[in-house]
């Protein structure tokens, strides 16, 4: 048998992602009944969810602002007349025998989601973005099965990208950033062990060189970041084993089990539903109108990957540091909000201020940025402190400690800790050579050639001056008492 | 003008229980003892509610006796198709298959009705799920004729037309998705209403065909049935497909002046292909056509030449609508559950046994034309028929006000006498055009035949201009097609 590596010279996977994602309104897509997780089973119902007959769907327009913003962010052409379409199926959870969706006129088409890899921005084409109603959930107890329809009728959008993604890292990442992206937007919480972001994956591998897609299978139910990259990379391996021994893979849908780490075939090709889409007779064409979509244009954020960007050619801020600060919208404003509170270009310093103290102190008490004790302004009035060489680093670090801790202004703990740094020369000076003249076996072998001592020097300053000592000068005037 | 109520229109009965008369307890008792004497035979209602009607009769008396108003048809009895949805009250839509289903909620229409002061005395018989021209395909019972028993009264909403034409309920609603309302109401010799499309909310009406479907009222009185359109019309946020317009005030259109209006002829409805037209249905309608005339209109010839697509038009987009409305007839949620082994098993028995073999006729042909590839060869062919068919009225409103055709090529027909279905299907040709197109129509009776059935005509009006085409019924029932002649193939009429 060949080694996978080997077949994955000759062999090229393709991945195409179709991403299902919860918008996070009050009520449901088509009914005034409420949305909620956790609730008691089919309490968040009424005739048109459990779909009784005479009742009538009717548009929640807040679906739309919300869908808008991800096609804006998304730069997808948005259609002005786009149509509900019905998706014939039996299933216990589908109340209708119908799911409203969206069918040849979506709302969204031809975008791109752009995804930070490896430091460098890659983009993933989306070929469309479309509104439709979530199903009820059905449970099986024993040989009882029950149908909650709490979640059926939850909007959601169903993002598809095109045929594109190459690897199974590439198709994490693409989550990751859309679950970025959603939540940055405050259109979803996209919270995957709720279901709020869920993932179908078309894998099919091609000889490389070759246009044409191979046969492609369809992995569904893969619902966290490391599923879908597990999933994807044993759908992979599957198929090449699988043409490695002279087989053929097959159009099928197959099932990925987390637990045991592989996935089963769930139907073929002949089992494949014929949905009969055609226009929803009861809902009307969605006309996107100029307010909506002024409203949504005024209220976009700006976007993560410009912001990269921005923070790196602007800001100067490292591409690791500058990912991390646009990995959370939250985090992103506090950094934005700090560079805006210092008088200079603080940005980098700013940055690792943020990162070591500050996301150290969150994490120590497991807790998020919007939980901070610390606002952004007394951060960046503590890194001015530092830069202006009022305190040194190390002193910084206790101030910050004791800020976030007590509330207090860092200048003012300065002031009554008397912790101010000395760079004042002379006073130095006197100090250095006190010392260096109390320690003369350790001068002597220092000057012929035992470095290390230096840090002993350094150490008596800074004890002396209780830290406070500038260290820079101080490094210095050591150096010239010492003559080396 | 009679002391016993069962004859009352419905303007007379409200003025009567308003001004204390009658009580409305009273009433709707003598109402109630003379359908259970009556439609035994007649067979129009599927379930009678008593007990709901007394008390809001009582209260009626109440609110009257302490000087409130208790709305503009306090005490007046209503009957409703039984795909009408009632809170409380069950409603089968003519089905085995939502047999015990007893509705959490009110359709819009009825809580209007209620509103108004109505007395909902029962829910009457139609043919499943509105599926059907006889109302010979209800699931539950037969509906005489009270014209002639061994006819059928036509349908859907033959329940809802049979009850007002002997006298068991002052009006009635009905649902009109291809003539249901129109259709019935020329064979029991009474007015019926399908309003504009989007005029009266569907909220609660249980689907056939979304696009098509239409609540309206059957009433003895041209001016009875637009008071009854008065009150269920108007906007309904529950239903997106309503109007957001004002309503025009029917009620008083019924002025019998039909001066100077212009009346269309359409030819093609006067020379079917099929040669189907029935001479005393075209004779009476000559007859009215120049007593109109007579009274100061003109008529005018003229033209829809797509009319003859209208029925395989018709017979595209209505059945692939229900095979989709009724996909969610799966025994799952309410009605009838089969016994089964699996999944797949409970579908197949709760649906199979659920429905009956015209329903079951239409969801195969709605599935047929909905599979995927051949959406544009049939459905999306036939919205484009039904845009040519607009455009043919639209041309034929430049030059005229209202338009006048038979209701139906025939009278009443005996049962079992439409053997195959598509004999059934042609006789709805005079009125699908007008839900394709989304138009307002009226069946108004004009005469009786030697045999002593009632013959209808109908008005189709303007797209919202109900007002002329009620103007226009009020003349034409003014003609006195009926005499004084009531129904008289029932015992007890």
């Amino acid at each position: 048998m060949t080694e996978l590596a080997q077949l994955l010279e000759d062999y090229e996977p393709v991945i195409g992602l179709e991403v299902h994602v919860q918008l996070a309104t009050r009520s449901k897509i088509f009914s005034s009944s409420a949305t909620a997780f956790g609730a008691p089973p089919n309490s968040l119902t009424d005739p048109v969810v459990m779909g009784m007959p005479g009742a009538l769907p009717v548009f929640n327009r807040t679906v739309l602002e919300h869908a808008l913003k991800l096609g804006v962010a998304t730069s997808s052409q948005i259609r002005a007349k786009s149509r509900f379409a019905r998706k014939h199926y039996f299933y216990p959870d589908l109340p209708k025998g119908y799911q409203i969706s969206q069918f040849d006129e979506p709302l969204c088409e031809n975008g791109h989601l752009d995804l930070i890899l490896n430091g460098a921005v890659k983009r993933v084409k989306l070929q469309r973005i479309h509104l439709e109603e979530d199903a009820g959930k059905n449970t099986h107890v024993g040989a009882v099965s029950h149908v909650d329809l709490n979640r059926a009728g939850i909007p959601l959008v169903e993002v598809v990208t095109a045929p594109e993604i190459t690897s199974s890292e590439e198709a994490a990442e693409f989550m990751r950033s859309l679950h970025r992206l959603v939540r940055w937007l405050e259109i979803s919480e996209a919270d995957m062990e709720k279901g709020q972001l869920r993932c179908d994956a078309n894998v099919s591998v091609r000889l490389r060189g070759e246009d044409r897609l191979g046969t492609r299978t369809e992995l569904k139910n893969i619902n966290s970041f490391k599923f879908v990259q597990n999933a994807i990379d044993h759908e992979i391996a599957r198929q090449l084993r699988l043409i490695d021994s002279g087989g053929r893979v097959e159009r099928e849908t197959r099932l990925w089990d987390a637990v045991a780490g592989q996935s089963a075939s769930m139907r073929s090709k002949e089992e494949v539903n014929d949905y009969r889409y055609f226009p929803d007779p009861d809902l009307p064409p969605l006309v996107v109108d100029g307010a909506t979509m002024a409203t949504v244009l005024r209220t976009l954020p700006e976007l993560p990957v410009p912001r990269f960007e921005r923070y790196q050619k602007l800001l100067g801020v490292s591409a690791d540091d500058a990912r991390t600060l646009v990995g959370d919208r939250a985090l992103a404003d506090y950094f934005d909000a700090a560079v805006k509170a210092h008088p200079g270009e603080g940005g980098r310093t700013i940055a690792n201020w943020m990162l070591t103290e500050l996301l150290g102190a969150l994490n120590a008490a497991n807790q998020d940025i919007s939980q901070s004790a610390m606002p952004p302004e007394r951060l960046a009035a503590l890194v001015v402190l530092v830069e202006t060489g009022v305190i040194s680093g190390k002193i910084g670090k206790e101030i910050f400690e004791e800020s976030y801790r007590t509330g207090e202004e860092p200048a003012a703990i300065v002031e009554r800790r008397g912790v101010q740094q000395i760079s004042d020369e002379a006073m130095l000076w006197s100090i250095v050579d006190r010392i260096v003249g109390a320690n003369p076996r350790q001068a002597q072998e220092f000057q012929s050639g035992k470095d290390g001592l230096f840090g002993f020097f350094v150490g008596q300053v800074m004890k002396e001056t209780q830290g406070r000592a500038n260290p820079v000068i101080t490094t210095d005037l050591l150096h010239k008492r010492l003559g080396r | 003008m009679s002391t016993s109520p069962e004859f009352w229109t419905v303007a007379d009965t409200a003025k009567r229980v308003a001004a204390g008369e009658i009580g409305a307890v009273r009433l709707v008792d003598t109402m109630l003892s003379r359908i259970t004497n009556v439609d035994r035979e007649l067979g129009a209602f599927l379930a009678t509610d008593g007990e709901g009607a007394r008390r809001d009769a009582a209260e009626i008396d109440r609110k009257r006796t302490a000087g409130q108003f208790a709305g503009p048809l306090a005490g007046v009895t209503i009957a409703l198709k039984d795909n009408l949805v009632t809170k409380g009250v069950a409603t089968t839509a003519g089905s085995k298959i939502l047999q015990g289903w007893i509705p959490p909620y009110d359709a819009t229409v009825v809580e209007k009705l209620r509103s108004a002061g109505a007395l909902i005395v029962g829910k009457t018989n139609l043919d499943e799920f509105g599926m059907g021209s006889s109302t010979e395909r209800s699931a539950y019972k037969k509906t005489r004729n009270p014209w002639d028993t061994s006819r059928v009264p036509g349908g859907s909403s033959g329940g809802s037309a049979a009850a007002v034409a002997a006298g068991l309920a002052a009006g009635s609603l009905g649902t009109d998705t291809g003539g249901s309302i129109r259709q019935p109401a020329a064979f029991c010799g009474v007015v019926g209403i399908k309003p504009t499309y989007g005029r009266v909310s569907r909220y609660g009406v249980i689907a056939f065909a979304s696009s098509l479907d239409q609540v309206g009222p059957i009433a003895r009185t041209v001016q009875d049935a637009a008071i009854l359109l008065q009150v269920i019309s108007g906007h309904d946020p529950r239903d997106s497909t309503s109007l957001d317009l004002p309503i025009p005030a029917f009620a008083e259109a019924a002025t019998g002046d039909v001066k100077g209006m212009k009346i269309g002829l359409p030819k093609e409805y006067f020379q079917p292909g099929s040669g189907s037209l029935d001479s005393e249905v075209r004779t009476a309608l000559e007859r009215t056509i120049k007593a109109l005339h007579d009274k100061g209109a003109t008529t005018v010839e003229v033209s829809l030449p797509h009319t003859s697509l209208a029925l395989p038009a018709y017979y595209i987009v209505a059945p692939a609508e229900a095979s989709s409305n009724l996909s969610r007839y799966d025994g799952i949620r309410y009605g009838k559950r089969a016994e089964a082994s699996d999944l797949l098993d409970l579908y197949c028995k709760s649906r199979g046994a659920g429905f009956g073999p015209e329903v079951k006729r239409r969801i195969m042909l709605g599935t047929y034309a909905l599979r995927s590839g051949y959406y544009d060869a049939y459905y999306k062919k036939a919205q484009q028929i039904r845009t040519l068919i607009k455009n043919d009225f639209d041309e034929a409103f430049t030059k005229v006000d209202v338009l006048l055709t038979p209701t139906t090529p025939t009278s009443a027909f005996r049962f079992n006498a439409r053997a195959t279905p598509l004999d059934m299907y042609l006789g709805d040709i005079f009125t699908l055009a007008c839900n394709l197109a989304g138009l307002p129509g009226m069946s108004v009776p004009v005469g009786l035949t030697a045999d002593g059935l009632p013959i209808g005509a109908q008005l189709i009006g303007k797209a919202l201009d109900e007002v002329t085409m009620i103007r226009a019924g009020s003349a034409i029932e003014a003609l006195g097609g009926l005499g004084d002649k009531r129904p008289s193939g029932i015992g007890g009429i």
